[in-house]
């Protein structure tokens, strides 16, 4: 039965192998949307027209994220016979200059490349592939990410895509369900529910309908893993809902898809287009009988959305509300009354892996207890941030010091902040726990969907606890009171404690909110919303104390409890602060050191980062030294 | 006003899981939410008005007045947050005169926060339109509305 497949495979391969084996050269720009960002779309005009202009005949691809966001834009050259080179920080000028020196003259310019893929790369030029971003990554989810052209359904067939589903195919549904029980696989969404019993859940049930539902309303902030994957290799996650689709006895399947992720839904759409194309999605799939068509609703801007029970409200067409329990289960009743299978993006996009290579293969990965691997948005004050994928287990120290090459301008590391608004901060003495759901859980945070931010000494903890709350605040759907009520409490005292206002009893204050908020909240996003909180107290207790006691802010972060003051003796009266200060709050003339009129000032810190640093003349003040030069000012 | 909603609304059968659909089509073609639209929304899937609003106030993405020509959006995600994305906003806001959600009163600009874009490697981010201008910094402000508006 699969005999059609093997044609549309055999197809795809020679074609793949028509373009590797060519003698034309291959251009490759990463243009996901951090590519894109950074202005690659301008670098893909420019090379199509020297192209043009220079009569060289080359292949132009527009390819998705391979994970160093660091050095965007990346623009790959493979000239035929030759590793894969690859050049960081691409402008349309320098752009130019590669085709010119590389493709005409021969020349790879080591001083503008990062690096080789490959082996036999030139003697000057770091390899990439075995170096220190890429050799502690095992590249599973992400594997065409970057590597195919994300349109073109044929790259995808040609490394080893839609088999997973050929198989599957072939196979009975409770068959696939035992392949993916002994695979271990966890949900990727964030809480790492086994996915086999979720899909048993699903089988179960008779019913004339039922759904296969994707989230991909990936909204933590500092998180874009889901969006690459679907930007990067579209087809993966649709195969994995084919698979699932054929394994529940579902016919239907949906996208939730953020609406501020065009360009996902722009190639989502092409590929759904052209997996029609080929008869492996609508009726009688690859002539077996199984039907399955999909389509995207777009989100309209509700992080709630990502809760399984207000996606299903949100696609039904209303507000986006949570349903309390108890309730039926989703894979019960789920969209329309009808069993629904929903899971995240990372959890699809990896099915059709197992299916094809096996339920060991997929084991051998990670650990035990969280076999395979997990994709992370490496962000924040790291030297190199990135889309990245590590085996379960290993370091958070190597993600950072190895992978993200450590802190941003050598600052001194305070604290590592995983799972986003439900997730928590872990500091330094934590850098030795092995990632997988459960130890992640065990610290204080999380896995959640894949954010991983660092944070240095001159971040604020609390501040970082009260962003959370805002966000979780903002984004509460107003249902159930601990939620609605609860985090605007928890707010105000945190409000209170960044601007001053502390008092003793404060933490244990927000402790015990945030332990009924936890209890008494009827979702995940209440249950999980005074994590950022907890996990802060409990391992920076001092920096809260040191705002409410001694109205200080150690990382000098927080307005209300730092003033600005300039050291007349550093002062060389160079009127660089006092041009630009938006409020005039600072007075001084030539040869007389400037004076920061504090009434005035608003502490937006634009003199801090106006004197130059050779002076160092602003500074910054807080606690006691800012009392007493207060105090000194009026007397 | 009723004809760009009609023309918006002209591929939908009214169904009741059209609705969010229809509010972004509408939305897509005039730029926000008139009343009169939301009414033929209503109409066209026979419930009341004020559940097709209260629908579409659920939902952060949706606008009840006209926008600027151009929008400034603040990327306020964890890590532009971390790396001071909070002063380029207060800085923006100074200069525009406006609150962040507000709208300049020559309809210009409209200043936005927004969590993540997706380039935290370029943090803090801010985009006027579809243009990113990436590593801001508070005093940079200006010059960011300066090439967004040759007049300013």
């Amino acid at each position: 039965m699969t005999r059609n497949f093997d044609l549309i495979e055999k197809e795809a391969i020679e074609r793949w192998e028509n373009t590797e084996k060519s003698n034309t050269p291959q251009i490759y720009v990463g243009c996901a949307t951090c590519g894109n960002a950074t202005g690659a779309q301008s670098v893909v005009k420019t090379i199509h027209k020297q192209l043009e202009e220079k009569r060289l005949d080359a292949v132009v691809k527009e390819i998705g994220c391979i994970g160093m966001c660091f050095a965007e834009v990346l623009v790959d050259v493979i000239k035929p016979g030759k590793p894969r080179i690859s050049y960081q920080g691409v402008t349309p000028e320098i752009a130019e200059e590669i085709i010119e020196s590389y493709l005409v003259n021969d020349d790879p310019r080591p001083d503008l490349a990062l690096g080789y893929f490959g082996e036999g790369g030139p003697a000057d030029l770091e390899r990439i592939d075995t170096g220190e971003v890429f050799k502690n990554q095992q590249r599973v989810i992400l594997k065409n990410c970057g590597v195919i052209d994300p349109e073109n359904i044929n790259e995808y067939i040609a490394h080893g895509g839609y088999k997973g589903l050929a198989k599957s195919l072939e196979k009975d549904q409770e068959e696939i369900i035992g392949i993916l029980k002994d695979s271990g696989l966890r949900g990727r969404g964030g809480a790492g529910f086994p996915a086999a019993r979720k899909w048993e859940s699903c089988l179960k049930p008779k019913a004339d309908q039922k759904y296969v539902l994707c989230n991909a309303d990936e909204g933590d902030p500092g998180a874009f893993m889901d969006r690459s994957v679907l930007e990067g290799d579209p087809h993966s996650v649709i195969e994995g809902m084919l698979i699932a689709g054929y394994t529940i006895g579902a016919s239907k399947g949906y996208f939730y898809v953020r609406a501020e992720y065009p360009l996902a839904i722009k190639r989502l759409r092409k590929a759904i287009e052209q997996a029609r194309e080929k008869n492996l999605l609508g009726e009688n799939i690859l002539n077996t009988g199984f039907d399955f068509d999909l389509e995207i609703f777009q989100g309209a801007g509700a992080f709630v959305c990502g809760e399984s029970t207000a996606l299903i409200m949100s696609i039904e067409g209303n507000r986006g509300w949570p349903k309390p329990l108890p309730r039926p289960r989703t894979s019960e009743e789920g969209l329309w009354g009808k069993p629904t299978l929903l899971n995240n993006v990372k959890t699809f996009s990896v099915v059709p892996q197992i299916l094809s290579k096996g339920a060991d293969w997929f084991k051998s990965i990670g650990t035990e207890g969280s076999p395979g691997t997990a994709v992370f948005a490496l962000t924040g004050k790291i030297k190199r941030s990135g889309l990245i994928e590590v085996p379960m287990g290993i370091e958070l120290g190597k993600i950072i010091w190895e992978i993200g090459g450590g802190i941003l301008d050598d600052k001194k590391f305070k604290a590592v902040q995983t799972g986003g608004p439900s997730g928590g901060c872990l500091p330094e003495d934590k850098l030795d726990l092995p990632v997988d759901f459960d130890t992640l859980v065990k610290a204080g945070s999380m896995m959640g969907s894949g954010g991983m931010v660092v944070i240095d000494e001159s971040t604020c903890m609390v501040d970082v606890a009260r962003y959370f709350l805002d966000f979780t605040f903002e984004e509460s759907c107003g249902q159930c009171v601990p939620c609605r009520q609860g985090t605007q409490q928890m707010l105000e005292v945190l409000n209170d404690i960044c601007e001053g206002r502390g008092r003793e009893g404060d933490i244990e204050h927000l402790l015990e909110l945030g332990d009924s908020i936890i209890k008494s909240s009827i979702c995940g996003l209440g249950q999980t919303a005074p994590n950022p909180v907890l996990s802060t107290v409990q391992y920076f207790r001092d920096e809260y104390e040191a705002h409410i006691r001694d109205k200080a802010c150690p990382a000098l972060v927080c307005k209300n409890l730092i003033m600005f003051q300039i050291n007349e003796e550093k002062c060389t009266a160079c009127g660089r602060c006092r041009k630009a200060c938006p409020v005039e709050a600072i007075s001084g003339e030539k040869k007389v050191p400037h004076k920061i009129d504090q009434d005035t000032c608003t502490r937006c810190g634009i003199c801090f980062s106006e004197c130059p640093e050779r002076f160092s003349a602003v500074e910054r003040l807080t606690g006691k030294e800012k009392l007493a030069a207060a105090s000194g000012k009026e007397g | 006003m009723q004809e760009l909603t009609n023309k918006a609304l002209s591929a939908f059968e009214g169904k009741r899981n059209e609705v969010i659909p229809m509010l972004q089509a509408v939305q897509d073609e005039i730029g926000y939410l008139p009343e009169e639209s939301i009414r033929t929304i209503a109409e066209m899937i026979g419930m009341p008005e004020s559940k097709v609003y209260g629908t579409a106030t659920f939902y952060s993405q949706f606008y009840f007045s006209p926008r600027g020509e151009r929008t400034v959006k603040v990327c306020l995600g964890t890590a532009c947050h971390v790396r001071g994305g909070m002063l380029v906003m207060e800085a923006l806001e100074r200069e525009m005169s406006i609150k962040a959600g507000d709208t300049t009163e020559d309809f210009k600009f409209s200043l936005e926060r927004v969590n993540c874009v997706g380039s935290c490697a370029l943090a803090p981010v801010v985009m006027v339109d579809d243009d990113v201008f990436g590593r801001v910094e508070s005093k940079e402000a200006k010059e960011v509305l300066k090439q967004s508006d040759p007049e300013l």
